[in-house]
């Protein structure tokens, strides 16, 4: 088989193996599948656990933690095999995933911040945190059947 | 298929790259490593505002419509859409193998496959759009009565947060869904054209490639935070 001509940037060109790479790529497909498969059931567990009035809080966000990491793995999937990030050279890699560890703190930060003005919040307006109780007794709109609407369209 | 790459190398002492890429494959990590930033403030944002409220409106009551399959079946419609993108990005890969073995036939067709996905994707992303709009959701809109989908969990009123957040970075993502099949309906017609091969390497197909897979790693976060969690 014919072979590329690469720009002067590439020092050292990669070769492929025609056989392992289609291999390594129904392998990723499977996993992919396999770990997306897993977060619906995962998601169906907590659809089920939210039917039941007092299902456990601490259960359903371990849940949702386990799909989340499940995500994670999802990505590093995508980008180290798809986008073959993992068959690049080490600089390459870190220049790459380095300036992408300022998310950690990002997320911890933002969502904790949240958090914190959800509490002051709470403490400091009453109003705001006795709505949270009132239920919504409007009457639905004419034209719309309790189940929202929308699907008679189709 | 790892690059054989000597123990002892001196990336910089000069004379060639440290990344060992070409140029412009470079700057397409680069432009995503941006892009991902800016998906990264959106959904911090969505988590922030989420996190911040008391009540937000149930995923699974929310989702839970398929055209001709009708209601009561979250995470459905959602999970064929998922399969769609996941299957359009191994078709893409496939292309970009065939890329490298400088075979122009079988890099027309992965990504005419490719072409296709992006576009079912698009419709599934309309029909779904559709019928949220329908329902009384859009920017600044949710719909609030008796037994609507988009009260909060304990049936509390809701706040349009849940839609804006919906609408803007679903609409975000599927933009670069858009762009990701206009690009690769270029590449398809420059594949045809014989561009490639008259260049000597398709390292445009690896390009469009990465930007492709990105926009199916977006999706991976979307479709969690939105649908899963």
């Amino acid at each position: 088989m014919e072979h590329q001509h690469f720009s002067p940037e590439v020092t050292f060109h990669a070769h492929h193996d025609t056989k392992e790479t289609v291999r390594k790529i129904i392998r990723t497909t499977i996993v992919l599948s396999v770990i997306t498969i897993i977060e619906l059931v995962l998601g169906y567990v907590i659809f089920f656990m939210h039917k039941n009035p007092d299902h456990s809080t601490g259960l359903v966000l371990f849940i949702k933690g386990v799909i989340v990491i499940l995500s994670l793995l999802k990505a590093f999937y995508i980008v180290s095999v798809f986008m073959h990030l993992g068959d690049e050279v080490k600089n390459l890699i870190m220049t790459i995933v380095v300036p992408l560890l300022l998310f950690i703190w990002f997320i911890t930060a933002f969502l904790w911040d949240g958090n914190s003005y959800k509490d002051l919040r709470n403490t400091y307006d009453r109003h705001h945190k006795e709505q949270m109780n009132e239920k919504v007794t409007t009457p639905a709109p004419a034209g719309h059947d309790a189940h929202g609407g929308g699907e008679k369209l189709h | 298929m790892a690059q054989a790459v000597p123990v002892n190398t001196k990336w910089w002492s000069g004379g060639k790259s440290p990344f060992n890429v070409e140029y412009g494959k470079l700057m397409m990590w680069y432009f995503l490593m941006s892009d991902a930033f800016t998906f990264g403030a959106f959904l911090i944002a969505y988590g922030t505002v989420r996190m911040s409220s008391n009540g937000w409106p149930d995923p699974n009551e929310v989702f839970q419509s398929a055209p001709f399959l009708g209601d009561g079946l979250p995470l459905v419609f959602v999970s064929l859409m998922t399969f769609i993108l996941i299957v359009s990005s191994v078709t893409m890969v496939l292309a970009v193998h065939e890329g490298h073995l400088m075979n122009r036939k079988g890099v027309a067709k992965w990504l005419v496959w490719t072409i296709v996905g992006g576009i079912a994707f698009l419709g599934c992303q309309a029909w779904e759009w559709t019928h949220l709009y329908h329902a009384g959701a859009w920017w600044g809109k949710i719909p609030v009565f008796e037994g609507s989908h988009f009260l909060n969990a304990n049936g509390s009123q809701p706040t349009t947060n849940f839609s804006n957040f919906f609408f803007t970075i679903t609409g975000f993502h599927g933009f670069h869904v858009f762009s990701g099949v206009v690009i690769n309906i270029i590449m398809l017609i420059m594949t045809l054209q014989g561009k490639f091969d008259q260049r000597g390497h398709y390292l445009m197909i690896e390009k469009a490639g990465l930007y492709w897979h990105f926009v199916d790693l977006v999706w991976v976060f979307v479709f969690l935070c939105f649908y899963l969690l």
